[in-house]
Parts: C-alpha cells; structure tokens; sequence
C-alpha cells in the first residue's frame, strides 16, 4: 500500500509520527524544493538520512565534532582512502582514536542536524518504501524519534494550522497507553513539563492554559508538540466516554433497543 | 402500527463517496441535491451534494433505515447539527487516495461526535486504488482511539458497504448492551 503526499497536506512531524507509532521500517524519500532526501528507518526508529547526493564521511563528522585533530584526520584520510564508513569506524574503535558509544553519538548528532532542516521542508512530494535498507556501507544508528518529532512540532508557528489541530480548547488530555515510551528522556520544554504536570482527564486544555499562564497560541503548541510526540490524546473532559452508553434510541427500552439492532442487522446481512 | 424510521449519517470530506456508498445500498434511487461545481478547488467531479444524499433500506412492515449523506464541503457545515439530530451511529468516509484531506475528515469525525457522541466507524474508501494509503497508516493520521473501527472500502461495491454498514450495528450493539467501555 502506498504511503506518499505532499508535505503541503501532511508534514514532516506527522510522518514521523505515524512511522514511529506504526514502527515502520523502509526510506522515505522527499523530494524538496531544491533537493531530494532519503530517510531510512527501521521498527521505527532512524537508521540513516542524507540530503541530496552530499555524504559526510565518519572521518569528517569526528573531525567537526572535535573526536579527532586536524593532524589525526590528515593521516587517517589517506589510511582510510577506499574504506567504507563501516570499515573506517572498525579501524578508529580498534587504533583508539574513539569508542564505539562516540562513534554512535557522532553520527546521531549529525541525523539529528539532517532532521531539523528537513522540518523547514513545508512542501515536496514524499513516499515511503517499506522495508528497504540504507545503504550498505554506513553505519546504521537506532534513533527514537520521539525528541525529534517535539522539535519539529515546536517550529509550527501559525495559530490558525495549530486551530485546526486543536479546534477547541475544552477538550482534556491524558496520556496515551503505550509501552517503551520514557518521559524522562524526552527533552521538554520548561513549558511542555507545565501542561504534564497537569495532563488529566478533568482537566481540560483551558483550564491547564488558565493554571500555567499560557495563552491560547502557547497552549495549542504545547499541546501539539505533545500529541506528535505521541505522548497524549485528546478526550471529552472529565473522562466521559467516546459512546455514551445508554443514548441509542432513548425512547425505547433496553430490551427493544436489541430487538430494533438486531433487525437492522438481519436486514443489512440480506442485502 | 405507526412504522419507525431510523436513521444512519455518512459524513466525510468533499469526494470522499459518501453518495455513492449510500447507492451501493439503497432500495431507492438516492435522492441527491446535487449541483454543478464552481468552485475550482472542487473540480475533481463534475456535480457534488449540496444538501444531502438520501437512501433507503426496509427493514420490514414496521421499520426503515434511512440513510443520509451530509454535504462534503466546509460552507455546509451548518447542516450537519440538523442531519445529526437523532442518528443511530455515523459512517465517516475517507478518500484514502488523498491525504491532504485527513486533517479535514478528522475535523468533521469530532464535530460530529461532538453532536451527538454515538457509535461511528472510519470507512478508508478507495482501497483498490493503487494510491490508497494503508488502512493502519490512515488510523494513525487521524489518531483515531484504538477501540474505533476503521475499515477497508470500495464505495461502489455491495459487499464492501454491507460490511461497513454492519459493523457500525455491531458497534451500536455493543452500545446497547452496554459493553462499549471507552
């Protein structure tokens, strides 16, 4: 089945989103303004990521990320001339020059970069490959995206797009049950903290903006950098259920109602 | 004995099949205020519901199922409180072809809900197209709670409508029998 659009209709902290919930793995290429990108996935989580044809080298990420000295770099580009990255983190890890657990933040960190300018991208054409590989000879990192997807949702600025997300603030929030999610590792905003604290089913999102002193532009944002994250839903206040039992046909009795259903759906398996 | 009418909405962005799922079903040729578009947005087909579809199923001497299909643009939306009024339970249809109208469909599904908080179900239309977006994948664009239904579809086919159409009973069902918990 396709996944494909345009960023225009669904943006770059949604498609994140809905490939961390749906735990996807495969590339998603987007093809932006003035340059493709290719992000790669897997159960979920980013492996790898590159804009346009441009490839930074491990040896140049340890570099720029001061791992390595000038001099150090100039002697490994040449031990390293027709290595592949896998190749050259091996020979680093083993001379000493890095550890494995550097080596891996390096790299994080420079994803991490790629992602942010992805979330400028407000139009281009995406579509998603299931279950296809980054390339072979890079070293693939497992990256959850959560913290991402909060840093994407921050850049939206527009109140009438964040409306339209959250049209009405008497709706309540509560937190969304799903395993493997750490709170204490997402990186929140002092004000994002605020609204937790106060994520309840009695609550609704004007009475947390009210109690936080957040006006109605923040609150949304907040509130919306925390739905992309996945970390809450938006409810009736005071946890009234989605269907309200007992307002099907209310001039009729229980034992009619069935019988009523129960014809309907006689009739429609017939058809 | 004074025959009881009953009624299902089927709700959804402009294009999305609303009009047809009710043909696929209706013993009536579906009442349709349709008119030519004019607007350029809304080319995508030449005459769209401007009111409302409205089919009909016979349940038997006593009881009728009426179907009506809201109007799918933004500037009829105050129809929807009236087409809401009394509904046993609401299909909320989506062109799975087109993404850029899930944020919408999301929209109308909590308006209506908001109407009236009875049992509805997504019906993901045009799953035979080689665009549509997978089921799933749509369930998590329009963060729709795990416990709602959503469900493939191919508005102009029987057997797939009857589908959507029973287990919305189900859900309504469930309602009745006070088992639907969320």
């Amino acid at each position: 089945m396709a996944l494909k659009g345009n960023l225009r209709d669904f943006s770059i902290t949604q498609l994140l989103n809905l490939i961390n919930l749906a735990k996807k793995s495969g590339a998603l290429y987007i093809e932006g303004p003035s340059d493709i990108a290719q992000v790669f996935f897997r159960d979920g989580k980013l492996t790898y990521a590159q804009i346009g044809q441009q490839e930074t080298s491990l040896l140049q990420l340890l570099l720029e990320a001061n791992k390595i000295s000038q001099t150090q770099f100039n002697l490994l580009t040449v031990r390293t001339n027709n290595l592949s990255d896998k190749e050259a983190g091996l020979l680093f890890v083993n001379s000493g020059y890095v550890n494995q657990s550097e080596t891996f933040k390096v790299i994080e960190d420079y994803l991490s970069g790629i992602m942010r300018s992805l979330f400028t991208w407000l139009d281009g054409y995406f579509h998603f490959e299931q279950n296809e590989l980054p390339p072979a000879e890079k070293i693939p990192v497992r990256l959850p995206l959560e913290n991402l997807i909060v840093e994407g949702a921050r850049k939206i600025q527009e109140l009438d797009e964040l409306r339209a997300e959250i049209p009405s603030l008497e709706m309540a929030l509560k937190f969304v049950d799903r395993p493997g999610i750490d709170i204490n590792h997402l990186n929140l905003s002092p004000e994002e903290w605020r609204v937790i604290s106060y994520v309840n089913p009695k609550n609704s999102m004007q009475q947390i903006a009210q109690t936080t002193k957040l006006d109605d532009l923040q609150i949304r944002k907040v509130v919306y950098a925390l739905l992309q994250a996945g970390l809450v839903e938006i409810i009736r206040p005071g946890g009234v259920p989605v269907a309200l039992n007992g307002k099907v046909i209310p001039q009729m009795n229980h034992k009619e109602q069935k019988s009523l259903v129960d014809r309907l759906i006689g009739r429609i398996r017939s058809i | 004995m004074q025959t009881q009418t009953v009624k299902i909405v089927v709700t959804g962005p402009f294009n999305s099949g609303k009009t047809e799922l009710i043909r696929s079903v209706s013993e009536i040729d579906v009442v349709s205020t349709e008119k030519k578009i004019t607007s350029d947005i809304e080319k995508i087909k030449e005459s769209t519901t401007v009111a409302m579809d409205f089919g009909r199923i016979t349940v038997d001497d006593d009881l009728i199922l009426f179907l009506f299909g809201t109007p799918g643009q933004k500037r009829f939306d105050f129809m929807w409180e009236i087409l809401s009024e009394g509904m046993l339970g609401f299909i909320v249809m989506v062109d799975s072809t087109r993404p850029e109208t899930f944020k919408e469909a999301r929209n109308i599904l909590e308006t209506f809900h908001a109407y009236a908080p009875t049992p509805y179900i997504v019906a993901a239309n045009k799953q035979d197209m080689a665009d549509a977006w997978d089921v799933e994948d749509i369930r998590l664009a329009l963060r729709l709670d795990p416990a709602i239904k959503i469900l493939p579809c191919i508005a102009r086919k029987k057997s797939t409508v009857k589908t959507v159409l029973l287990e919305l009973l189900y859900a309504i069902l469930d309602e009745v029998e006070g088992k639907t918990e969320n």
